[in-house]
């Protein structure tokens, strides 16, 4: 069952013309003039919708959260800011099908009785941005944005804000700091955005494929989205799957399918490239624990693993996962984990805004002593260290940008401990496998 | 009014009030140590995550305990909500991880720096930490250059507090330094080197926990600790002309706000007072200063007929725990 992308390979879907000939901009019709917005939220809530940015929060929560009794402006910003390395779905969605999203902010808007909205956009996306500002032009000149939207009295402008090029401008309070040009730390929460947002003003957050899913919810009923997938995953999600498998790529998968299937059936993933062995998995973009290849296709009591939130989370941080942001990356057994890590580390250690101490100075130090393991100069204790250091980082920041760095290094030591000392124990392979030595050694053999 | 309790101390305040300020109406060891955190200062706090404390109970109506360590200095206590500080193990171990990050990139070069004494992170770290990093990789490393023609910035030794861009913002007319880059990375600068000149300007130095910022006049002069400051005032018609003055023998070397026992200035002084009133004919001096804090700057300064140390300068090392410096190798 697809949702976001069943239209997404018609021919010339990105204009206009052809979207609305294929059914596009029927629910900004039937929302304007047949729905209130308190029917629109009501629709949304019960779909069980979730957001897809990566903490799963419910959408017709957040929305019902909004202040609207203080009668300030409200603002929906939608966060296209996607940087998780592993993650590159909102990209997919917003190049190919891009009025699907600014239909899913005008429905969004008027339920939120918002006549302003911002999409922010990764900075390095500057071919999407202005995808964006043409399918805004095409529904303007429709009528279908502007004063009197289709003679409804409703108005609304979209503004597309171009990103400075942080990943820590994806957490939505520093996304708002960013898009009031100032510099993009995190802010301290409460109070949340929804009371206290963009310029003060009450604020929706929302990212691009949560948004995307609203049309389809305002045209068939929330009740109709949640008998889709699981009952506590509802709906479709957009999978980037990437690493050691045959078939990479974006895909629209309905929650509740088996992780298996979704790796090694050929209408996906295709499993994995070059006849070797799977070895781990991160399931969810780099921030979400790593899991070892039977934790990933069988939880800890031996049940399926379903790609859904409940299922993937079974367990705990122990021997479970999350979905977050669906970045879905694959590692076959000759990829190193210490490596890995080690890569994801550098990520945050570069990413950190720097306001508070544990991810500021802790970062650079996981990264440094990972950098020590995998290159064959660190002893057993740097493992303890390292361990602690996570944990000292762990719950005790402004943002979870602070845990996005602390779990997967802790998931790799509790999964794959041996990889880590088997660097430690045996220094000079572990040094010359880094340098690439012995690759270059098999090929002039 | 709401009732909160922290290391099962009962305590009436103000709705709104936040955990750290409750806390410091109570006084004493229970008040969680602050980096960032200035009463003064607008905004301020929420960064150093030095004053995390665990909310055992939510508030009276929803007694659940809170999932993480809350920052004090920004979380507003509840009616009915039980705070752990020192009586939480796992505050004072986590605390202790902080002293050990804040240590990560710090150069540790008290011997050497003007601070020294009067440093926050001193009494952090004493207080708190470790008595050795497990760090062992070079630190980061920054030119020291002259923000305008009083102020000296270390950038080696910034915690990255902000409190001086607050200052900036909030007591001068311009800002004209920040916080430039991100993460380790970040530092303090004026932006191409702009010069730092305002009336105000000098309280950055002041509010600057560590000795990144110091004073161009009183730099490599004297140690604090051989000074003895006197509380004083003046008449200015630009501040309130209440500040310190700190002597040896006759002379004044420089002139401070007047910190409190949480190292906060309450009245901020200008410019002028603080470098253009030197001698002691200018002042009109009221007795010697008290820092209630826990630093060494009251020590053997005056003689036992002038001032009464304050009891816990000799108690704090008897009191000390010394299962705390456990990890000494
Ligand atoms: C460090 C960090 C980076 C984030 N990056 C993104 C991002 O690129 N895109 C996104 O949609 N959400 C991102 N988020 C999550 C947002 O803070 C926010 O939860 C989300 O935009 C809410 O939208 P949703 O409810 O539709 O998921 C990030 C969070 C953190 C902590
Ligand atoms: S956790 Fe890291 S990224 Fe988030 S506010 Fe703190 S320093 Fe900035
Ligand atoms: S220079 Fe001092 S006051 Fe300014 S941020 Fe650094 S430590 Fe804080
Ligand atoms: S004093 Fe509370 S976080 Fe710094």
């Amino acid at each position: 069952m697809k949702i976001l992308l069943d239209k997404v390979n018609v021919a010339g879907i990105n204009s206009l013309d052809v979207y609305r000939a294929n059914g596009g901009y029927a629910s900004v019709e039937k929302a304007l003039r047949k729905m209130t917005p308190a029917e629109i939220i009501e629709e949304v809530k019960k779909s069980g919708l979730r957001g897809r940015g990566g903490a799963g929060f419910p959408t017709g929560m957040k929305w019902s959260f909004l202040d609207k009794k203080s009668g300030r402006p409200r603002y929906l910003v939608v966060n296209a800011d996607e940087s998780e390395p592993g993650t590159f779905k909102d990209r997919y969605l917003m190049e190919h099908i891009p009025h699907l999203l600014i239909e899913g902010i005008i429905a969004s808007c008027f339920a939120l009785e918002s006549n302003l909205a911002f999409i922010y956009v990764r900075g390095e996306f500057k071919w999407i941005i202005n995808i964006l500002w043409k399918a805004i032009g095409e529904a303007r000149d429709a009528g279908l944005l502007g004063k009197n939207i289709l003679g409804t009295g409703f108005d609304l402008d979209i503004v597309v804000h171009p990103g400075g090029g942080a990943y820590i401008c994806g957490e939505e309070t520093a996304l708002l700091e960013s898009l009031e040009g100032k510099r993009g730390n995190p802010r301290l929460k409460p109070p949340f955005p929804a009371v206290v947002g963009l310029y003060g003003m009450p604020t929706v957050v929302n990212n691009v494929e949560s948004i995307a899913a609203v049309p389809w919810i305002v045209l068939n009923s929330g009740d109709a989205y949640s008998k889709i997938g699981t009952p506590k995953s509802a709906g479709t999600k957009l999978i980037s799957a990437c690493g050691n498998i045959n078939k990479p790529g974006v895909y629209e998968i309905e929650l509740g399918l088996p992780v298996e299937e979704f790796i090694f059936s050929d209408e996906w993933c295709g499993g994995i490239a070059n006849g070797k062995r799977m070895k781990a998995v991160v399931a969810g973009g780099s921030s979400v624990p790593i899991l070892p290849t039977e934790l990933i296709l069988k939880t800890a009591n031996g049940e399926k693993r379903l790609m859904s939130y409940e299922s993937l989370q079974d367990g705990g941080f122990l021997t479970g996962t999350m979905l977050g942001s669906g970045g879905f990356i694959v590692y076959d057994e000759n990829q190193c984990i210490v490596r890995n890590t080690w890569n994801f580390t550098r990520f945050y250690h570069h990413e950190s805004c720097g306001q508070c101490s544990p991810c500021r100075e802790g970062t650079g130090w996981m990264e440094r002593i990972l950098h020590k393991l995998e290159n064959g100069h660190g002893s057993m204790s740097d493992i303890e260290l390292l361990w602690d250091v996570q944990k000292k980082i762990e719950g005790n920041t402004i943002c979870p940008l602070g845990d996005a760095a602390a779990w997967p290094v802790a998931s790799a030591i509790r999964h794959f401990r041996d990889e880590f000392e088997w660097h430690v124990t045996n220094p000079k392979e572990a040094m010359e496998r880094n340098f690439g030595i012995r690759e270059k050694i098999e090929v002039a053999v | 009014m709401i009732k909160v309790t922290i290391d099962g101390i009962e305590i009436e305040v103000e709705d709104g009030t936040t955990i750290m300020n409750a806390a410091r109406k109570v006084g004493g060891k229970i008040v969680p140590p602050a980096m960032c955190y200035y009463s003064t200062l607008k905004g301020s706090g929420g960064k150093c995550r030095a004053c995390l404390v665990k909310v055992a109970q939510g508030s009276a109506k929803d007694p659940r305990p809170m999932p993480k360590l809350v920052a004090s200095c920004s979380t507003a206590a509840q009616d009915g909500m039980v705070v752990q500080n020192i009586t939480s193990q796992e505050v004072l171990d986590v605390r202790r991880g902080i002293v050990e990050m804040l240590l990560v990139n710090h150069p540790l070069d008290c011997p050497v720096c003007d601070q020294a004494g009067e440093c926050e992170l001193q009494n952090f770290a004493f207080d708190h930490g470790l008595q050795r990093t497990r760090s062992e990789f070079p630190r980061r490393e920054f030119d020291i250059i002259d923000i305008g023609p009083h102020i000296k910035l270390h950038m080696t030794r910034c915690i990255l507090c902000y409190r001086c861009t607050m200052v900036a913002d909030q007591l001068t007319d311009q800002r004209v330094h920040g916080v430039l880059w991100r993460g380790e990375k970040s530092e303090i600068s004026t932006y191409i080197q702009k010069a730092i000149e305002n009336d105000f300007s000098g309280n950055m130095i002041d509010v600057c926990p560590v000795g990144a910022l110091t004073d161009r006049h009183f730099r490599f002069r004297n140690r604090v600790w051989f000074l003895a400051p006197f509380d004083a005032h003046r008449h200015c018609t630009k501040c309130s002309g209440k500040a310190v003055v700190w002597l040896r023998g006759e002379e004044i070397y420089r002139v401070t706000g007047r910190k409190d026992e949480y190292g906060e200035v309450k009245d901020f002084i200008c410019n002028e007072c603080r470098w253009d009133h030197f001698s002691k004919t200018d002042w009109i001096i009221e007795g010697p200063r008290k820092f209630e804090g826990w630093s060494v700057i009251n020590a053997n300064k005056y003689d036992k007929e002038t001032v009464e140390l304050p009891e816990h300068l000799y108690s704090k090392l008897d009191n000390k725990k010394w299962e705390t410096f456990e990890g000494v190798t």
